[in-house]
């Protein structure tokens, strides 16, 4: 993947000291060099992807044929986890708990964040690299440790950790499974992230390219800057949590464990007059503010391959800007509508209420946004295209099907039902996730230097997207008739849940079949490094900095022939005018 | 390859990269110390009973070490001062004695753990004692950070002022951040847990 | 890029000299401080006094530690405005858990499981000044 630049070194530092070309170990492994740890986090992030999303497909086979034995894999799962290959609870719940875990904190945001924002950004903004490669290449590297340490938990007595992703207290101070080690991981993570964030802003703040102000930014610069934001300042608390939780599995003290806490009818001999809602306050406080960490590096892609698209610019730039700032403060303020049915009293739960409608407008207007940028655009109907079209009313109900969630008294009945999960799913999985394979396809050649097949890609495209409404939309269904989520049998000992049972099979198969269809982006994604056609540097003909550099920028050589000044605004499409229908943001002259 | 604005200010901002890379990671860890801070408030006042803080905890032997770490936090601006004088010498004096006030400051904290344990009080014993350990534990690491920073700048990382000698004074001016930080949670951490 | 480390000016030095005097001044303060907040928890205000007392004081010796030995007091912007950032939602991280444990429905509360113990007749409230 590696290309020589043939235009030579200009760029004032590159030749300060004659360097020796570094050896495979230093340039590949640990490299330091915003695109290679790029490429690092977007290879391990899908490998976690596909097996958080393997381990789901293993929970939908017990609950469309619950008490059967699991086929092909149920004999190797262990007498611990399965007997006979028929799914144990316990077992069922170490699945969903990693499921979660995995999906968000091993595979979207590293891939959304670390992935993309990695490789990307910097491109963007004209910059040679992040501002610390060093701890740069340590961040990926803890990842990757914590990562290890979360799939080496699924070996401890007892199992992974099964008390949700969301570790609630007290039973995961008590739980007797691998929970000690979920910490561990998220220690590891969190660090990595903290690590990360600094970057982030240090490099988006101080090494933007002359002429390059705040408002020419590209919005996939500015999502950037406020999702490392985010997570420098709300991880802290999930880190103190974890703190606190581990003081409690390992040390003996009573954190989250209240007073005259019996367990198994055996009274739990600590000194107790903890708060379990402890817990809740400082995780919701971090997975709060994550989920804007999930979805907003995914409007930033849908904005870039949007623009690129339609041939116009981005309608309400400024505005979308100014939406995502308040947005990312908002997300601060709105935690607790996840503790509505904790006892809340009335004036807090309207407090919470309040912030959390408020926090829908941003949204609404950076859909509306992009949603209005479509209009009189010359649009192209590219796999990358395709999944950012469709992210957009994807997003629109997960976002919609919130509402209720909000509103405390509406919250009653749908809470910790399959409403839920149907609800964040919208906006993760055929919203985030959409957005972040629509950019793989829209970056993977200035990545290799290849283009990916286009038949392949809308293959994946229509079955994925028909597929993953199959799985979700009957959710909705299940979670109004009230079905509870976290039930390892799908609710069948339920008497309220029987007339909606038959939709557990249905959606089994659409996960399934989801799975299948990532196969052609698999084969796709491989074949396109050896197969592809040959990519130039800019063949989406992009207004932005990162199709100013080269096709598959050199390693460790710095990005830029010379160093890029800017003198446009991020989408000069179709200017009135002008003799092509784009202009780089680096062109002085029309 | 050379990052722009590591040692020399970017015009706009008026800030080099390191300078507001400590201080990005100064406001997560202001998130983490107030997470733990804003814990206690609420193991306190949802107790049942809490005990008599100043009863348990030494009053003296605390505040003996909070004058060892505002110390620390004068020799160690004084070590930075010293460099931007071009006094080298006066660096090395300055910020050895910032390491071994951090290491008395260490030795005095095991000496209070240890009287805790003799006295059979774990973190176990209460959410007091636990909370206790907590707090002036992840701080103790933090100074143990601190200690691995300072003792590398003043050994084999000093080595650099002879070749980039801005670059160094800015390194140490970053360690300093950082180390006044480390004084300013132990500030507030005092008072709460030993006076209240 | 190889500068001597001479670098500072004779003017720079001098301004450097003015500030090491500084220090020491503040130095002096921050013990002075020390004493005070010491002293003052032997009086044994009533609760509520003696946290508020202890707090400003704690506040003026860590605005003396940031303001001077980590030049705080004319730093650029951008920093300032992360730390105003990070204030505001440290505050939130206090001061919103602190209204819902205070704000329970009536006869819940966290700290005691209900098996055999008597919830409180009253909800709890903090000691924390609305």
């Amino acid at each position: 993947m590696e290309h020589v630049s043939t235009v030579g070194h200009k760029a004032p530092h590159a030749h300060a000291h004659a360097h020796a070309e570094p050896g495979f170990l230093w340039k590949y492994v640990f490299s330091v060099d915003h695109k290679v740890i790029g490429i690092q986090y977007t290879v391990t992030s899908l490998l976690f992807l596909f097996f958080g999303f393997s381990l789901m497909m293993v929970m939908r086979w017990q609950l469309a044929y619950p008490g059967q034995p699991i086929p092909l894999i149920g004999q190797w799962l262990g007498v611990a986890n399965a007997p006979g290959g028929i799914m144990l609870p316990e077992f069922y719940n170490q699945l969903g708990a990693m499921h979660g875990t995995i999906m968000v904190f091993l595979g979207v945001v590293p891939l959304a964040v670390g992935g993309f924002g990695n490789y990307v950004m910097p491109l963007q903004i004209g910059a040679p690299d992040m501002a610390f490669p060093r701890l740069n290449m340590a961040s990926y590297w803890l990842y990757f440790a914590g990562g290890v340490v979360m799939l080496a938990s699924f070996l401890a007595p007892g199992g992974a950790a099964n008390s949700g992703w969301t570790s609630y207290t007290p039973l995961s101070d008590i739980a007797t499974t691998g929970q000690t080690m979920w910490l561990g991981g998220m220690l590891c993570l969190i660090l990595s992230s903290l690590l990360g964030s600094v970057n982030f802003i240090t490099t988006i703040v101080q090494l933007r390219a002359p002429g390059l102000t705040w408002f020419r930014l590209p919005f996939f610069v500015w999502a950037q800057f406020i999702t490392a934001f985010l997570l420098l300042l709300a991880f802290p608390a999930l880190q103190a949590a974890a703190f606190l939780q581990a003081a409690d599995r390992l040390l003996g003290t009573s954190f989250f464990l209240p007073s005259g806490l019996v367990v198994s009818g055996q009274p739990l001999h600590v000194a107790g007059g903890g708060n379990p809602l402890l817990w809740q306050h400082l995780f919701w406080f971090l997975a709060h503010p994550e989920v804007y960490v999930l979805i907003l590096p995914a409007m930033g892609i849908v904005a870039e391959i949007l623009a690129n698209n339609t041939r116009k610019p981005l309608w309400g730039y400024k505005l979308m800007v100014g939406s995502a700032v308040f947005l990312g403060f908002m997300s601060f303020l709105v935690w607790a509508h996840h503790m509505f049915l904790t006892g809340m009293g009335t004036s807090i739960s309207a407090f919470f209420q309040t912030t959390t409608m408020i926090i829908s407008i941003p949204s609404v207007v950076i859909l509306s946004a992009l949603f209005l940028s479509l209009y009189g655009g010359s649009i192209r109907y590219n796999t990358p295209m395709l999944f950012a079209l469709a992210f957009l009313p994807m997003f629109g109900i997960g976002g919609l099907t919130g509402l209720p969630l909000g509103l405390a008294s509406a919250d009653i009945p749908l809470h910790d039902t399959y409403y839920v999960i149907g609800h964040f799913h919208y906006v993760v999985a055929p919203g985030t996730i959409f957005a972040l394979l629509g950019g793989i396809y829209y970056w993977y050649p200035k990545a290799t230097g290849r283009m990916m097949n286009e038949t392949l890609g809308k293959i994946h495209f229509i079955g994925s997207f028909i597929c993953i409404n199959l799985v979700f939309m009957p959710m909705f269904v299940q979670g109004l008739a009230g079905v509870n989520r976290r039930l390892y049998d799908g609710g069948m000992q339920y008497a309220h849940a029987k007339d909606v049972l038959y939709l557990n099979e249905w959606m089994s198969f659409g996960a399934w079949g989801l799975g299948f269809f990532q196969l052609f982006f698999i084969v796709n994604f491989f074949l396109s490094l050896k197969a592809g056609r040959r990519a130039e540097a800019n063949p989406w003909n992009a207004t932005t900095l990162d199709f100013a550099a080269t096709s598959s920028p050199p390693i460790a050589h710095g990005n830029f022939a010379t160093v890029p000044h800017v003198y446009r605004d991020p989408y000069e499409y179709s200017v009135p005018g002008a003799s092509v229908d784009f202009i780089p943001q680096n062109a002085e002259r029309a | 390859m050379d990052i722009p604005y590591t040692i020399e200010t970017r015009p706009d901002t008026g800030l080099t990269n390191p300078k507001l890379g400590i201080w990005l990671f100064l406001a997560s860890e202001v998130m983490l110390f107030g997470s733990l801070f804003s814990a206690y408030v609420l193991l306190r006042s949802g107790a049942e009973s809490w005990p008599v803080q100043s009863t348990i905890l030494n009053i003296p032997l605390a505040t003996l070490n909070t004058i060892i770490l505002i110390s620390s936090s004068v020799t160690m601006v004084l070590s930075w001062a010293a460099l931007k004088m071009n006094d080298f010498p006066g660096f090395r004096k300055y910020m050895g004695l910032t390491f071994l006030l951090a290491l008395g400051f260490l030795v005095v904290k095991g000496f209070e753990y240890n009287s805790k344990f003799e006295h059979g009080l774990f973190p176990s014993t209460n959410n007091f004692i636990g909370i206790y350990f907590v707090l002036t534990g992840l701080h103790g690491l933090h100074v143990i950070g601190g200690m691995i920073v300072n003792g590398y700048l003043w050994g084999p990382g000093a080595r650099m002022w002879k070749t980039e000698p801005e670059k160094f004074t800015n390194r140490v001016e970053v360690a300093g951040l950082y180390w006044h930080f480390v004084d300013l949670v132990w500030i507030f951490l005092f008072p709460i847990l030993y006076l209240l | 890029m190889a500068h001597t480390g001479a670098q500072a000016s004779a003017h720079g030095a001098h301004d450097i000299k003015a500030h090491v005097r500084t220090y020491f001044m503040i130095f002096g303060a921050l013990l002075v401080l020390t004493v005070v907040t010491v002293a003052v928890s032997y009086l044994h205000l009533p609760h509520t006094e003696a946290v508020i007392v202890a707090l400003i004081i704690a506040t003026l010796k860590a605005s003396l530690v940031a303001m001077f030995f980590m030049h705080l007091k004319g730093e650029r912007r951008m920093i300032y405005w992360a730390l105003y950032l990070t204030a505001a939602f440290f505050v939130l991280l206090f001061a919103l858990p602190l209204w819902t444990e205070g704000d329970h429905i009536v006869g819940t509360t966290p700290n005691r499981w209900s098996a055999g113990m008597e919830a409180p007749k009253t909800p709890e409230h903090s000691p924390a000044p609305h």
